[in-house]
């Protein structure tokens, strides 16, 4: 997956256009500035970010690569990968001929951090510097919306505060909170997203405060990679047997950077024991998998690697060709190229589904 | 299923009351079961009276399913036709936190199965309950247990207090190599950790359908760890723990690793290949599609004919009716699962069958 460093080329035209659903900016604590009182400047100066983890500067599993980054998405011009818009236009947006890029956000945007006060203010200045920084110099680029999730009421805030501006594509949450995404305390996000007309997308990563898997912390990256396909069962599972998609039906959720392969069986399994222990959850009507065809969007980074092409091909068919999204995850090591990602075997009309026609359609792009 | 005998590798005795292991239990602790008024010990990862639990019809009038050797075999031998059956006993002992009345209750356990279950019917064998909470305590109990070769199997529950790969653990898969015994995981819980990475839910049927992703947090451990490196003819079976998410669970383990291997450079294999060569798995629950054209492509996509052991899980309320193979697995595969496949998993079946 690391790809070999290469040389900017003429930019390329593409017989399909490409939406990528899972960019990375890195917003700068400079470009973040502006938009923070002299209080949460201070206290981000003084006591840094605080995620649900021990470690003050780094992460709990070291990256493979610095900044987890392609080692070709360096700025030339300095500064963190991801960081530079020229560089990514040029990198990315130009190089591939995109329509449009969504951006996630991730550290320092102060999710999950245990101030929610603090991951509030960070939040917001996040979500400013998204427009003021990036979407109003580019315009194929779109914005999330950082909600500071382990304080419902000021995310809905944020919401509200962002709802009708085409800068923005979606409510942006990480996968590992610190109850799961299903339970009550959360609604609030979700029935302000529905209200705003917009998809919640979850990112695998956050620091939920429980162990990586329940069995415990885990002792590598690789572990922690694989297990982002488990965090986001839990994900799934409980958004459904909470009843959230009885009382919010048209809420939208992508599930970005976790791959897909391990939705189909996640279904089945639900289907099987929800037939059976129903009477514990009534408020849950219909077999789980029929929410999740109806609900879920899944965006193809890291794309699956089957032994045989065609059992991607299989969980492809069984997911449903509308609902899975082009992602290539810029500019993290395990960058997924557009030329080179999808199955060969797909037909050109799937092609153009997932690489731009389903993501066009469910962000309401040109 | 009429001409062979098939190898039930998965059924579950029922304790109905601690005071069972009594007799089991050296003085103090019985004492201390009377005069501390220690409870019965099931866990909530099977509610007695949920569904998964015991099927209804397989309930006595008493509430549990089969309490002695008898009541079982008449289930899974008579009816069904099995020739062999492991039992894997799911009582909490697993959960208690204090070490030494681990060590006790797991002896007691291990010691009932033996004189209550396994000398009543020649046909059954058991796997080795041991005491996670103290791994020396573990390893003493596979070794006293060991002698008796009915004893085909070590099981430890999916949910750990820490990833089974873990090194600390390692003195338990040298004893169960040197003693030719499978590793047996099966759904479970000990509650050190929540059920899910992002706590504790609501119901019960999120506990349940979570296990398949302790299952998954447990092959990956064991293979990143490098136990495969230094024991590698361990093998390791997954009892209960759902089937169809095995194939792509090991397109993005395997992706991982050809992109990170760096970070454990004693894997110098793909975990698909690993898993292919030591990890078995019972087949119910299968959690499979409902199209058996869909089931025959899952079984293709896990590239390997050797994989599936047979199993009822009884009394587990996974099926009804008598049919415990799922539907949509070819018919040339079926006498690997029911026999084949499950004798050249358990070393000690075959000894067992030559000495019967």
């Amino acid at each position: 997956m690391n790809i070999e460093v290469r040389q900017p080329l003429r930019a390329q035209k593409t017989r399909y256009g490409i939406v990528d659903c899972d960019i990375h900016p890195k917003l700068t604590y400079d470009e973040m500035r502006p938009y923070l009182s002299n209080q949460w400047w201070s206290h981000l100066q003084t006591y840094g970010l605080r995620p649900r983890h021990g470690f003050a500067k780094t992460y709990p599993m070291p990256k493979i690569t610095p900044q987890a980054a392609r080692r070709d998405a360096w700025p030339p011009t300095g500064g963190l990968p991801g960081s530079d818009l020229a560089f990514m236009q040029q990198q990315l947006l130009d190089f591939y001929d995109m329509d449009y890029g969504i951006m996630n956000p991730l550290s320092p945007t102060g999710q999950g951090d245990q101030n929610p006060d603090f991951s509030a203010a960070m939040a917001f200045a996040s979500n400013e510097a998204q427009v003021a920084r990036w979407t109003s110099r580019e315009k194929r680029l779109k914005a999330s919306v950082v909600v500071p999730y382990e304080n419902p009421e000021a995310s809905k805030a944020e919401i509200k505060r962002r709802a009708g501006n085409k800068d923005y594509a979606q409510v942006f949450m990480l996968s590992r909170t610190a109850e799961a995404h299903g339970r009550r305390r959360y609604w609030p996000i979700y029935e302000a997203a529905v209200e705003a007309g917009l998809p919640v997308g979850i990112h695998v990563f956050g620091y939920s405060g429980w162990a990586m898997t329940n069995s415990g912390w885990p002792s590598f990256y690789i572990e922690e990679m694989t297990e982002h396909a488990t965090g986001q069962a839990a994900v799934v599972a409980s958004m459904i047997f909470e009843g959230l998609f009885e009382q919010y039906r048209d809420l939208k959720v992508v599930l970005i950077e976790s791959g897909f392969g391990w939705l189909p069986a996640l279904g089945w399994r639900l289907d099987k024991h929800w037939e059976r222990m129903r009477d514990e959850v009534p408020h849950v009507r219909r077999p789980p998998s029929e929410y999740i065809r109806e609900h879920f969007w899944v965006s193809t980074q890291p794309m699956e690697e089957a032994e045989d092409p065609d059992h991607v091909m299989d969980a492809m068919r069984w997911i449903g060709f509308d609902r899975i999204l082009f992602a290539s995850d810029y500019p993290h090591w395990d960058f997924d190229d557009p030329f080179l990602a999808l199955p060969p075997s797909l037909t050109e009309q799937q092609r153009q589904m997932i690489y731009a026609g389903n993501a066009k359609k469910l962000y309401g792009l040109g | 299923m009429t001409d062979i005998k098939p190898i039930d590798c998965d059924v579950h005795p029922s304790i109905t009351d601690i005071r069972q292991l009594l007799p089991h239990l050296e003085d103090y602790w019985r004492d201390s079961v009377e005069e501390r008024g220690i409870g019965s010990l099931e866990s909530s990862s099977y509610p007695p009276n949920a569904p998964i639990t015991a099927r209804p019809d397989f309930r006595g009038k008493n509430g549990y399913a089969a309490t002695t050797a008898e009541e079982l075999g008449a289930q899974v031998f008579d009816r069904w036709g099995a020739g062999t059956a492991i039992l894997n006993c799911l009582y909490g002992v697993q959960l208690v936190y204090n070490e030494d009345m681990a060590r006790a209750f797991h002896r007691a356990l291990n010691d009932w199965i033996a004189k209550e279950w396994l000398d009543r019917d020649p046909r059954l064998r058991a796997s080795i309950i041991v005491p996670m909470q103290n791994i020396e305590y573990a390893v003493d109990e596979i070794e006293r247990c060991a002698r008796d070769q009915r004893f085909v199997q070590v099981m430890v529950l999916a949910m750990q207090e820490t990833p089974l790969g873990r090194r600390h653990h390692w003195p338990i898969f040298a004893a169960a190599e040197r003693h030719g015994l499978p590793i047996g995981i099966h759904a479970g819980s000990n509650y050190r950790n929540p059920v899910t990475s992002l706590g504790w839910p609501s119901h019960y049927v999120e506990d349940y359908t979570s296990q398949a992703q302790g299952f998954q947090s447990q092959v990956t451990s064991l293979i990143t760890e490098g136990v495969f490196a230094k024991y590698p003819k361990l093998k390791i079976v997954l009892l209960e723990s759902g089937v169809t998410w095995l194939p792509a669970f090991l397109w993005r383990f395997s992706k991982f690793w050809r992109g990170a291997r760096t970070e454990i450079p004693w894997v110098d294999r793909s975990p698909s290949e690993i898993v292919r060569d030591n990890f078995r798995l019972t087949i119910q629950p299968f959690d499979g599609p409902s199209d058996p054209d869909d089931v025959e492509r899952i079984i293709d996509h896990l590239r390997s004919d050797d994989m599936l052991l047979f199993s009822s899980d009884y009394p587990h309320w996974q099926f009804d009716g008598d049919e415990r193979m799922p539907k949509g697995i070819p018919q040339g595969l079926r006498r690997k699962i029911l026999v084949d496949n499950p004798l050249a998993t358990y070393d000690r079946l075959n000894s067992a069958r030559a000495g019967a």
